[in-house]
């Protein structure tokens, strides 16, 4: 029976290129989006970690925060929303430095985790009081909403999901968008800058979710098609799908929300607690403040850790673990990490064995597999510090 | 010699009451890069339509699916440390398991080269 509720699917101002280079597309947060591309997954993953990878981004949900009274060139302007936002967040939003960006978690009032997000306060001295928050593609509209209820008519959110916002990561990542904003080299790892292509206005951002220097860049929808095109055509970049994606993140730790993350998971748990900085954790001014510093103080019962199975199977998500064969956590993300050529896999366990080398089984098509906690991430960060 | 095809990708090579089975090119090829196969025991015993096998690519498992029913008497080890040749000689090397045939007549109700070809065409 054809289900008439669905909404049609939408499409990023990228989406003729994705077709154009041969993407398989799929339904991924409400958008037609490319998995992968004729090399497949492996080499895609391979080049991104030694050439450059592009990835539409643009299904992710950018917005502005913006003071109704305005931006101004006072530090006042940037507590003022800052504080406007920490209501949300167990993060130091007020102490961001001009231009700095910050990884943090929207709180339900148990301490859960509604979504992950970064949030940048602007680098230019007149544009004080106000925020670029990027926030993830299948939870925006609730983010959203969360934002303008907190926002209390004090400020307004702009969304800008109509632009392009794409990633450009890699060890080359540098060099080819160098060639268009110069200023880019100059930037260090969480550090954002207001730069123009050609008179349109872009946000550049030296971050990214493959654990590999590069940038993220929002630019307006038209000159953003034009402008990726142009760097695919630079030898060392090719774009990259959601496949390549989420095996690069899962090899630098980095955890996918609605997978490593839910309602149900607080930061400590999801040894995120490094989001909740001094003032924060002293003033206890965040929802779920209770459970996270008390979890805090204690120690979670259950953590998030890295997992290597021993033998050559993956341990897909909802793989249930067993230490000494009594249930003790389950695996939330996993699958084959191709730099690592092993499977590799994240989850959560009973806290007592949480400490790497913890050798644990996998119930894996209802045999018992060998496996270890391993640290994160399985491969070593290499952002620009 | 002849060889059949299943509407779920697999093939079978028949040589009097034995069978070579594994997955089509084309299987091999919406799978992408394949990093593992879980093959069952030599001795093992399939109904037509059982999963006997799993191979997993980076992003997803997927079951394979016995074509005729029959028990293994050969599986192939060389996949276990090089499941790749999946993905670069599926209807050759790639081979999964040698089966003993429990019933020939099941052989009927597979598709032909020419079949397969036309219906791989169609989807």
């Amino acid at each position: 029976m054809a289900d008439t509720t669905t909404q049609p699917l939408k499409k990023t101002a990228l989406h003729a290129l994705h077709v154009e280079y041969g993407g398989k597309i799929v339904e991924f947060a409400g958008y037609d989006m490319p998995v992968q591309f004729p090399t497949g997954v492996k080499e895609e993953h391979l080049w991104t970690r030694s050439e450059a990878g592009l990835f539409d981004v643009s299904h992710m949900g950018p917005c502005f925060l913006t003071l109704n009274s305005g931006t101004r060139a006072e530090p006042a302007a940037h507590e003022e929303i800052a504080a406007l936002v920490e209501t949300l967040v167990p993060s130091d939003i007020k102490g961001l430095k001009p231009g700095q960006s910050r990884l943090t978690v929207l709180l339900n009032a148990d301490g859960g985790i509604l979504d992950d997000l970064i949030i940048t306060r602007p680098y230019a001295e007149d544009r004080q009081g106000m925020l670029y928050i990027v926030v993830n593609g299948a939870m925006k509209e609730q983010d959203w909403g969360l934002f303008e209820a907190a926002l209390a008519g004090q400020a307004t959110l702009t969304r800008a999901d109509d632009r392009v916002l794409f990633a450009l990561q890699g060890p080359k990542a540098e060099k080819v968008l160098a060639a268009y904003f110069p200023e880019c080299a100059g930037l260090k790892f969480m550090e954002s800058r207001r730069m123009y292509l050609d008179g349109a206005r872009c946000m550049v951002s030296r971050c990214g979710y493959t654990g590999e220097d590069g940038f993220e860049v929002l630019i307006p929808a038209e000159a953003g098609a034009e402008f990726v095109r142009l760097l695919l055509d630079d030898p060392c970049v090719r774009p990259i799908g959601l496949g390549a994606r989420d095996s690069l993140r899962l090899e630098a730790g980095l955890c996918l929300y609605g997978h490593d993350l839910s309602p149900e998971i607080s930061p400590v748990e999801a040894d995120l607690s490094w989001v909740i900085q001094k003032r924060r954790r002293e003033a206890g001014d965040f929802p779920g403040a209770e459970r996270i510093l008390r979890e805090l103080k204690e120690g979670p019962a259950r953590k998030r850790v890295g997992i290597r199975p021993l033998e050559r199977a993956p341990a897909r998500e909802g793989t249930e673990i067993y230490v000494d064969g009594v249930p003790a956590g389950i695996v939330t993300s996993g699958g084959f990490g191709p730099s690592l050529d092993a499977p590799v896999a994240m989850g959560y366990i009973d806290a007592a064995f949480a400490a790497a080398g913890t050798k644990i089984e996998l119930m894996v098509r209802g045999k018992a597999r060998p496996a270890a906690i391993a640290s994160l991430p399985f491969i070593p960060a290499r952002y620009k510090r | 010699m002849t060889i059949y095809f299943t509407k779920d990708h697999e093939w079978i090579r028949v040589e009097g009451d034995t069978g070579t089975v594994g997955i089509t090119a084309y299987a091999a090829g919406q799978l992408g890069d394949v990093v593992y196969v879980e093959l069952p025991e030599t001795g093992a015993k399939f109904s037509k339509g059982d999963d006997f096998a799993v191979v997993e690519s980076v992003k997803a498992a997927s079951d394979v699916y016995a074509p005729v029913s029959g028990s293994v008497v050969e599986v192939n080890g060389a996949l276990a440390d090089a499941p790749e040749t999946v993905n670069a000689a599926a209807e050759g090397d790639a081979w999964f398991v040698r089966v003993k045939l429990a019933d020939r007549a099941e052989l009927s109700g597979l598709m032909d080269q020419a079949a397969y070809e036309a219906f791989c065409e169609g989807l």
